[in-house]
């Protein structure tokens, strides 16, 4: 009995529950209990203010179904979902290729343009910095009286281009999609620089000596190569997008532009509905939910060795 | 292999569970039930020394917003509190809800809060939820200084008013008081040898007298368009009477159709058009804004009268700050030429769930005498909602100016409530459309078809709770 080989298995699934109860405990009750609360409150009139609330079904869901301004919201965010992580992949991407392979080839191996050391710290910098400091300083940047953006256009002959808002108008969605891709490309340029110097040089002498040029050797070999880390790096700066609450709050004006999170905020600390912000909550919960399914879903294929 | 293919299924199990720590739901969440455990203090004996019964052992907890006005002149009442009753704990902080709102759900609140700033609970809220006292016996209690009149003789008008919604109740008091109006330089104006504009022609030809000395007629906070809202609310009352204002307060159907709001939108509207506007005015704070006022770019700005404590450090010497009354439009004006939006503000309340609101009422009641009130002044340079407590100040230039204009108002004061009962309206939608009609990117038509829009979704929102003018 002891020593069947059914008995040792549950053994060892005894032993790893055992191991890991108390931790996922504490998940539990600190993390999966309060989403699923926030499902319960988001079906509540609750204002945020006092324990009372009337439970309400779904009204709050057939209320968001009708909200022009979260749907603006939701579309805002899906459009930085969408572009921000296309932009700033592919910049990383260059900026790590360029760093790791784009310098002059010296017969045998690869290496990065001159001075690829510095790039890569400097490159870091805006990661060192807080979200909330950055948005502050770009705000500077977009002010139209005093900003260097202005002044900026005005120096090139540009004049036609300058704006007397960028936060408060159209633009303002653009402006924080600069903003994001800014702050993030820094991080993208060091993950994949990572990631291509695992790649054995060997491979790229052997492309070369086959007379692929660089744009060759990027897309048959890094790009391939490196596929695990950019889907990964994908799903985080998609839902580092998804947010941009930080950004929208401390730099658009309150008559401007909202995303998801930001509206979300709105409604329950200056508004004091904190159960139709739940509810806004729970379909962000969902949207990102989606987001990162398809993200795993697309593009799995065979992981390479080497 | 197979422990290997074990810990491997493990890992995918709890990385879906991980899914689940997506940001921004559970904030929310943990955080709506629980409990006070202080009892209320009982109620003393009430002489006419103390007319609340206050419990002179009984500590008083007070939370003041740490905001332009600080928190000295508090103190200071404090002080006086505390050699007659129990001690006093004071708390400053700028984070009122963040700090404040845990405590009113527990129904465990401080005694007396300062519901200031940009972080202030939606007091509407909290009436709904019964969790506000009603201040009416305060203001039907014997003042500090003369124990034959009552509070509610010695105040300013329009402070009772600011602190009803809808009823006979007066849930909170707003302490400060503010003029809000058109702020210039009484330099600038000698400057270009131009008198304060009162018809709106006058207005566009000292804004052409300006233009030709390389100088803006007007700048503005385009960030926060709703300081336009300090200027135009009074415009419109009066090109076309009060009753106006108090229809678009009510959210009465096509209330923002009204000629007179018409001729506001388009009076306002030509400034931009006339080029009178200082660039890069849509997308400045109201601290940009100010600077440039102050550096005298620009003659006007639409503003209240904290404006002169909070630029006071760009301020030069001889700028010698003023406030009018928004200019008129012209002759057929319905209200007079010195009608003004004045308005206390600052708002202070009394939770319902106070462990001790007698020491709280206490607590307005000294904050409403004289000598406290002249205190405030004197921190803060701003006016108080008491009668007459500045009279005999030395007063800076901007707030012996706004005090004049509050005075020669008289009767003609305006309060519009949209403000305080439907924020969102008010700075998001009506903001949002002056601020694009000022951009230039709409006409005034528009910006009004917007404003009503907007007046009619939140007549027919149920989640916000509607008040009428008593």
């Amino acid at each position: 009995m002891r020593y069947d080989r059914r008995y040792r298995k549950l053994d060892q699934y005894r032993f790893i529950v055992w191991f890991l109860s108390l931790p996922l405990l504490v998940y539990g009750l600190f993390v999966v209990s309060p989403f699923l609360q926030a499902f319960f409150y988001s079906m509540t009139d609750w204002t945020g203010y006092s324990s009372d609330y009337n439970f309400v079904g779904f009204d709050n869901y057939e209320r968001m179904w009708n909200d022009d301004k979260f749907w603006d919201a939701a579309r805002n965010s899906v459009l930085l979902l969408v572009i921000a992580p296309l932009i700033t992949l592919a910049m990383g991407l260059f900026f790590a290729y360029m760093l790791s392979a784009g310098g002059r080839s010296r017969g045998h191996g690869v290496s990065g343009v001159a001075g690829s050391k510095l790039y890569k710290i400097v490159y870091f910098f805006p990661q060192v910095l807080s979200l909330a400091i950055i948005a502050v300083i770009w705000a500077r940047i977009y002010s139209p009286r005093s900003g260097a953006l202005n002044a900026g256009l005005e120096t090139v002959g540009l004049d036609s281009w300058t704006r007397e808002d960028w936060l408060g108008s159209s633009w303002a969605i653009w402006c924080v999609l600069v903003v994001l891709c800014w702050s993030f490309v820094g991080f993208y340029v060091v993950l994949f620089s990572a990631a291509m110097s695992a790649i054995p040089t060997e491979i790229y002498e052997a492309a070369r000596l086959d007379g692929a040029g660089r744009s060759v050797t990027f897309f048959r070999i890094t790009f391939p190569l490196t596929w695990e880390t950019v889907r990964t790096g994908w799903i985080y700066m998609g839902i580092q997008a998804l947010d941009a609450f930080a950004l929208v709050n401390v730099m658009v004006p309150e008559h401007g532009m909202d995303v998801l999170p930001s509206y979300l905020f709105e409604k329950s600390f200056r508004d004091a509905q904190a159960g139709y912000a739940t509810t806004i909550g729970v379909a962000l919960f969902l949207i990102t939910l989606l987001f990162a399914a398809v993200m795993m879903r697309l593009g799995r294929r065979e992981r390479i060795e080497f | 292999m197979r422990s290997n293919l074990n810990r491997r299924s493990l890992l995918t199990r709890s990385a879906a569970a991980g899914l689940f720590t997506v940001p921004a739901v559970g904030a929310l969440a943990g955080c709506a039930s629980g409990g006070g455990d202080d009892g209320p203090v009982e109620r003393g004996e009430e002489t006419d020394d103390n007319p609340f019964g206050v419990d002179p052992e009984a500590e008083l907890e007070v939370v003041i917003f740490d905001g332009g006005f600080g928190d000295q002149y508090a103190l200071d009442a404090e002080e006086i509190y505390q050699a007659t009753y129990g001690s006093v704990q004071h708390d400053k902080t700028q984070e009122i809800a963040s700090r404040l709102q845990p405590r009113m759900v527990q129904a465990d609140p401080p005694d007396v809060i300062n519901n200031g700033g940009a972080d202030a609970m939606d007091i509407a809220a909290l009436i709904r939820n019964d969790q506000v006292l009603d201040l009416n016996e305060l203001l039907d209690a014997p003042s500090l200084d003369d124990p034959n009149v009552t509070i509610r003789d010695t105040l300013m008008p329009s402070t009772v008013e600011m602190g009803q919604f809808g009823s006979q109740e007066v849930w909170r008091l707003n302490y400060a008081f503010t003029v809000y109006g058109q702020w210039y330089s009484r330099t600038a104006l000698d400057r270009l040898g131009v008198e304060y504009p009162r018809t709106w022609d006058e207005m566009l030809a000292v804004c052409e007298a300006a233009k030709r000395e390389g100088m803006a007629g007007w700048t503005y906070a385009g960030q926060y368009p709703y300081y336009f809202n300090f200027t135009l609310y009074p415009f419109i009352a009066k090109i076309g009477g009060a009753d106006v204002m108090r229809a678009i307060d009510n959210l009465e159907p096509n209330a923002w159709r009204h000629d007179a709001v018409k001729s506001a939108f388009e009076a306002y509207h030509e400034l931009a058009a006339r080029g009178y506007v200082l660039r890069g005015s849509p997308g400045m704070t109201h601290e940009e804004s100010q600077d440039e006022w102050n550096e005298y770019r620009a003659l006007f700005i639409p503003n209240g009268s904290w404006v002169e404590n909070e630029s006071r450090r760009n301020t030069p010497e001889d700028f010698d700050m003023a406030v009018g009354p928004p200019t008129g439009l012209d002759s057929s004006d319905a209200m007079p030429f010195e009608t003004l939006w004045a308005s206390a503000g600052e708002p202070f309340f009394i939770p319902a769930d106070a462990a001790n609101p007698h020491g709280g009422l206490e607590f307005l009641r000294i904050m409403l005498g004289q000598a406290s009130a002249r205190n405030f002044t004197e921190l803060v340079s701003s006016l108080t909602c008491v009668r007459g407590a500045a009279d005999d100040l030395d007063l800076p230039p901007g707030l012996a100016s706004a005090k004049e204009a509050f005075e020669a108002a008289g009767d003609s004061l305006i309060v519009p409530r949209l403000p305080d009962w439907y924020k969102q309206l008010n700075n998001e939608e009506v903001g949002g459309a002056i601020a694009t009609m000022m951009a230039g990117d709409i006409d005034p038509e528009e910006a009004i078809n917007r404003c009503q829009r907007a007046a009619d979704a939140t007549a027919q929102d149920d989640s916000i709770q509607k008040f009428q003018h008593v």
